[in-house]
């Protein structure tokens, strides 16, 4: 175990000496997937409970193949079986874009995690208070002013023990990379497996490093919902 | 000058029309109370003054304007100019059965809400205008920081009378605001209603609470089946009350 760590605690955590790797690049998977799913899926569970048919059922449809199939399968799809069509190498900008195994990956976790955030947050949306929402309403704000003071703040701080969840989740799903040749946590445990035969000591050591940011993230998010719940805790005596 | 006028107000839900032509006219400073057994339409009424309901035919005028209205699909009116709706119900602060404050916010963030991102002021100006508000309705500094889930129904109420008057309403609409709470909590919530009626706010009350109808208001409507069954002066309406129904009422009410 010494020996490992001596020798490949640089690949293991920021570089292999030629390219970023190891956590560097599992925190990078991680928080890009995870800030563009964010961004993504607000507007999206708005028109996921939204009554117009024409705004809820392709926010339906998307959410439904993406949280339908398996995170690898999509991986492999954009990675693999888009580069294949002639149309897409044909076109420079997706040739460029579907060549580079890290745009495939961070696509497929991207879209992935923002379907399962779009339903988290959706379920949030449709939980809020009707009071609370008529009380907007007759205080005179507008619909924009309604979702942005109220119902999305309300439904955030409602999602977030959910939305940990999820992140902790994107996390462990950030595994399936290597197959795109993106050179995460597991590519390197994997390397060093291959270079030492020492699995106990290469895998383990890479679980340790997992563990380490899932307790990290835990404690981030009690931090958060210590600050963003309070109104739902009982009173502090 | 009449600050806000109803005039003969429908409202159907599918083939049952539970509003059959109620109008209202309010000078400043009146205080009318509308009584009546639930169903008679009481609430509904209170609710298409400011739109929570859509009415199917009337109309509503505030301060002198009237709300421009339009059919929609289903036969009800709704306004035809939704910044004339908002600035409408701005002008008509409403006050909840249910309180209906915003609960992922303190008791001052409840209160500032509407008056910076409504009315359009700034935080300092919102903030004391809340202050002033918070301390008439009997909430001290200590209150302010809290939610509202940490708080009894009575305070709770109080925020949001509060957060009614922080608007600086025309009118306040009051709800039932009495019918949520704890029999002991009524009291709180009654005396700042009364302290408000004394200053010769404009206010109409949906209220089981009979003695404020009698003592505090100085107009009465009782409603039956969707219709105004009496009317007038509380002196008039109960110390010589003319519809059998409402003596049947009063009498089951006042027991």
């Amino acid at each position: 175990m010494i020996d490992i760590i001596q020798q490949y605690w640089k690949a293991f955590l920021w570089t292999d000496g030629y390219h970023l790797s190891g956590l560097a690049v599992t925190m990078w998977l991680l928080v890009v997937s995870i800030a563009f799913g964010f961004c993504a899926s607000i507007p999206l569970a708005i028109a996921r409970v939204s009554k117009s048919k024409w705004l809820s059922r392709p926010v339906w449809l998307f959410s439904y193949v993406f949280r339908g199939t398996p995170l690898y399968i999509q991986l492999l799809f954009f990675y693999t079986g888009m580069y294949s069509l002639d149309m897409v190498r044909d076109v420079d900008i997706l040739n460029h874009f579907f060549r580079e195994g890290y745009n495939c990956t961070i696509l497929a976790f991207g879209l992935n995690t923002c379907a399962y955030t779009t339903e988290i947050f959706a379920g949030a949306i449709k939980a809020t208070p009707y009071g609370e929402i008529e009380a907007g309403r007759a205080y005179g704000m507008n619909k924009f002013t309604l979702y942005r003071r109220v119902i999305i703040p309300s439904a955030l701080r409602r999602a977030l023990p959910a939305y940990s969840n999820e992140v902790i989740l994107m996390l462990h799903a950030t595994t399936v990379a290597f197959t795109a040749t993106v050179p995460d946590i597991l590519k390197v445990a994997r390397d060093v497996n291959a270079a030492t035969y020492d699995s106990f000591n290469a895998f383990g050591l890479a679980a340790l490093i997992y563990l380490c940011i899932t307790f990290i993230l835990v404690a981030l998010f009690r931090k958060a919902e210590s600050k963003w719940l309070a109104h739902l805790r009982p009173m502090k005596a | 000058m009449e600050k806000l006028v109803v005039k003969d107000l429908h409202k159907s839900y599918g083939s049952h029309e539970v509003l059959k032509g109620i109008s209202l006219k309010a000078k400043a400073g009146d205080v009318i109370s509308i009584i009546g057994s639930s169903g008679s339409g009481k609430s509904t009424f209170l609710r298409c003054i400011n739109f929570l309901e859509k009415p199917n035919a009337g109309s509503i005028s505030l301060s002198g304007v009237d709300i421009s209205l339009q059919k929609n699909k289903q036969g009800e009116l709704i306004p035809s100019d939704q910044k004339q709706l908002q600035t409408m119900r701005s002008k008509l602060a409403m006050v909840f059965q249910h309180f209906n404050l915003w609960g992922h916010m303190t008791v001052l963030e409840n209160v500032i809400e509407a008056p910076i991102h409504v009315l359009g002021l700034s935080r300092d100006e919102a903030i004391a205008r809340a202050e002033k508000y918070l301390r008439k309705v009997g909430l001290d500094a200590q209150a302010q920081a809290k939610y509202p889930a940490h708080m009894s129904g009575g305070q709770q109420q109080r925020v949001a009378i509060a957060r009614a008057l922080a608007m600086e309403p025309e009118v306040m609409l009051f709800d039932e605001p009495t019918s949520a709470l704890d029999p002991e909590l009524v009291g709180e919530v009654l005396k700042v209603m009364q302290t408000l009626a004394e200053e010769g706010r404009t206010m109409i009350v949906v209220t089981h609470e009979m003695g404020f109808a009698r003592n505090v208001s100085n107009h009465v409507m009782f409603l039956h089946k969707g219709l105004v069954e009496e009317e007038g002066h509380p002196d008039e309406v109960f110390g010589n009350t003319k519809s059998e129904r409402l003596k049947a009422f009063l009498s089951g009410s006042l027991k």
